[in-house]
């Protein structure tokens, strides 16, 4: 038996491993870009043989990064919380509530999630340029709400159906009001869940590429992933190959931040106990 | 502490089914009354009527003396304990239970008093500081009772509360709920599909079956004088044996054998529209091995042999088992029943259970003679259930439909 928990052991060692090598590998080759000089770029050597900061400093000497970077964040930050709001309100309507046209709601939240972006972008892209909201703020942070609302409805309505309504009803026993029932007993159980989408609708906010590229045209609204694909190195002819990779570390960096500092708040199994299971 | 009246109380679904038609019941001030019934007999929609988590589709239901239909569950004052327990998991014991007195907005001092006071009843005081999470099912269940009793509401409504613990647990929890009952006097209303519960704990007990009221009374009157044939067969464990029965001159036919009428029984068949086709019932404990029958009883009931099924030994009795040949009582109620029960509670119709002494020597497969208590008969209508033995005398405090 302890022979083969041990294979066993192995085996899944080896497995975990490799996926996680796979994975890893791209990012870390990033990594080590970003850190070599420009003569030695090309060298083949996984660690840089000569290590520099140069790449870093560049990027944020340029006002285009620092000005991305500031667009990124908070457009991928007002996006998530209107979401999840607006998210957490309809996924407790949708599944708490019996009313009249709630499968309809669910059916147009999923066709929204299963309409080509790509399609979208011309019309958009016209609407924005009659309406003024081209190169804003705004002209990203609608679509963005749009796309991440049925992504926050759908992992929502999950996390509310599995609190026990019960819950619901002994807070109403115990003299609170339906506003105070949610806000005391149900909200902090759904915090996992609220979490969750949080991270998943910054994720998706932040990687955008499509509407970003077409929808915005100067620094004033340009995200960190479209500034990446308009750098130059420092002159016509340098390769902007380190640069482009000091960048995308440091994009990478927040999402590696959001992540962890919400992870402590994701505890599984916060509902066990609540009711026999 | 209040006594609640439901008058005409009536629940219908807007796919217009009826899940509780015009019940009218009294609950009196401290009274600890059981609704009783298979499921979806409407003892918990009853239930979270009174709570208000389910509106009253026509009806009074009065608390207190004061009319309630309109006030939400937090205005109703009454503490309410779930089958699930509904603890806040993200709270500790303590927590939950000081959670309704917080709501109250009462002062700190007092809910710690009034926490540690109930914790100390319920004997939860070491685990205050705990998560729901961490504790065993029996401790839940008395966190659960815990905040309900914590800010003393007018009155306790509990749906299934013990239907979640173990056997052995659930019969010590079911003298605790009984005795927290007895010291806080304090008005409960219990719903069960269990009927032992049903009768260890109840002052007084309703039997509820398809949203009507079968019977209403104490547990004893319950068991002794049934209303009808689905009350016989649901109180009491095992269940009363029906057999089909026909009246001839004076004689009563039965699979066992010709019974004789005697002056009760025959009073109950004199009126006009007496059916000659009955059912009789009988209990268990009203049979018992002819051998050790006393000479001045055996006149008071019938002898019959019959070969022997099966012997269970319960050390105090012996539940034995016989197979009765013929037709098979047949009625809607002992349908239901059966369905109800799945088979599992009822004994098939065709096996006779009685209890005898433990001094009897009756053995597997071996013919046994068996004396059986004609005094403790019931005949009941096949056609609508009615226990045509039932006299007017023996009701007394039974409140009829």
């Amino acid at each position: 038996m302890a022979a083969a928990t041990t294979s066993a052991k192995v085996k899944w060692g080896v497995l975990d491993a490799v996926v996680v090598v796979f994975a890893l590998i791209p990012v870390l080759w990033i990594a080590s870009l970003s850190f070599k000089t420009p003569a030695t770029l090309t060298d083949g050597n996984f660690i840089p043989r000569e290590w520099t900061f140069d790449n870093y400093k560049l990027i944020f000497q340029t006002d285009q990064f620092v000005r991305a970077l500031i667009n990124s964040i908070g457009i991928a930050l007002i996006s998530t919380l209107i979401a999840v709001v607006l998210g957490t309100m309809a996924a407790y309507a949708i599944s708490r509530l019996d009313f009249p046209g709630k499968q309809l709601l669910v059916g147009v939240s999923l066709l929204i999630a299963m309409f080509p972006q790509v399609s979208l972008v011309s019309p958009l892209f016209n609407i924005e340029r009659n309406t003024g909201l081209f190169d804003t703020w705004p002209g990203l942070i609608l679509p963005y709400i749009t796309f991440a609302l049925p992504l926050a409805i759908y992992t929502l309505s999950a996390f509310f159906k599995q609190i026990p309504w019960d819950l619901e009803k002994a807070a109403k026993m115990d003299g609170a009001t339906q506003g105070e029932a949610f806000r005391r007993v149900i909200a902090p159980l759904a915090a996992p869940g609220v979490f969750t989408t949080a991270i998943l609708v910054f994720i998706f906010c932040w990687n955008d590429f499509l509407f970003a590229i077409s929808l915005t045209s100067t620094e004033r609204s340009r995200t960190v992933p479209v500034a990446l694909s308009f750098f130059t190195g420092a002159s016509q002819f340098e390769d902007p190959t380190g640069a482009i990779s000091a960048a995308a570390v440091v994009i990478t960096i927040p999402i590696i931040l959001f992540v962890l500092f919400f992870q402590k708040r994701i505890v599984a199994g916060l509902t066990s106990g609540a009711v026999k299971g | 502490m209040a006594d609640i009246v439901l008058d005409k109380v009536t629940k219908k679904y807007p796919d217009g089914t009826t899940a509780v038609h015009e019940v009218d019941l009294e609950i009196a001030d401290g009274e600890f009354i059981i609704l009783v019934g298979p499921s979806g007999c409407g003892k918990s929609t009853t239930l979270n009527m009174i709570a208000g988590l389910e509106d009253i589709s026509s009806g009074e239901l009065r608390i207190a003396g004061e009319r309630v239909n309109e006030k939400q569950p937090k205005d109703r004052d009454i503490a309410m304990v779930f089958q699930s327990y509904a603890l806040y998991p993200n709270m500790t014991v303590g927590e939950n239970m000081a959670f309704p007195l917080r709501l109250a907005k009462m002062d700190k001092a007092l809910i710690k008093q009034k926490v540690d006071d109930a914790a100390r009843v319920l004997e939860l005081t070491e685990y205050l500081d705990r998560k729901p999470a961490n504790l065993s099912g029996g401790q839940r269940q008395r966190v659960a009772m815990g905040r309900a009793i914590v800010r003393s509401p007018k009155a306790f409504l509990m749906d299934e509360p013990l239907s979640n613990l173990d056997a052995k647990l659930r019969v010590q929890m079911r003298t605790q709920v009984s005795r927290l009952q007895k010291q806080l006097n304090t008005t409960t209303v219990y719903v069960t599909h269990d009927q032992t519960e049903a009768m260890t704990l109840g002052d007084r007990v309703v039997v509820m079956r398809g949203g009507y009221i079968q019977q209403l009374g104490d547990p004893q009157t319950l068991y002794d004088n049934p209303k009808n044939l689905f009350v016989a067969g649901f109180i009491g464990s095992p269940s009363m044996n029906f057999l089909s029965a026909t009246v001839e001159e004076s004689l009563l036919r039965t699979p066992l054998g010709d019974l004789p009428l005697g002056d009760r029984l025959r009073s109950s068949l004199s009126g006009a529209d007496a059916p000659r086709q009955l059912i009789l019932g009988i209990r268990p404990e009203h049979f018992e091995d002819a051998r050790l029958i006393e000479e001045h009883q055996r006149e008071r009931g019938f002898e019959f042999t019959m070969p022997v099924d099966l012997v269970e030994s319960m050390g105090s009795d012996k539940y034995v088992y016989f197979t009765v040949e013929g037709e098979h009582a047949t009625a809607a109620d002992l349908e239901d029943l059966a369905a109800d029960a799945g088979g599992a509670d009822l004994p098939p119709q065709d096996s006779l259970v009685t209890r005898l002494s433990a001094e009897s020597r009756v053995r597997d497969g071996v013919d046994a003679r068996v004396w059986m208590n004609l005094d403790k008969i019931h005949l009941f209508d096949p056609r609508d259930g009615r226990n045509i033995t039932l006299h007017e005398d023996k009701t007394a405090g039974v409140t009829t439909v």
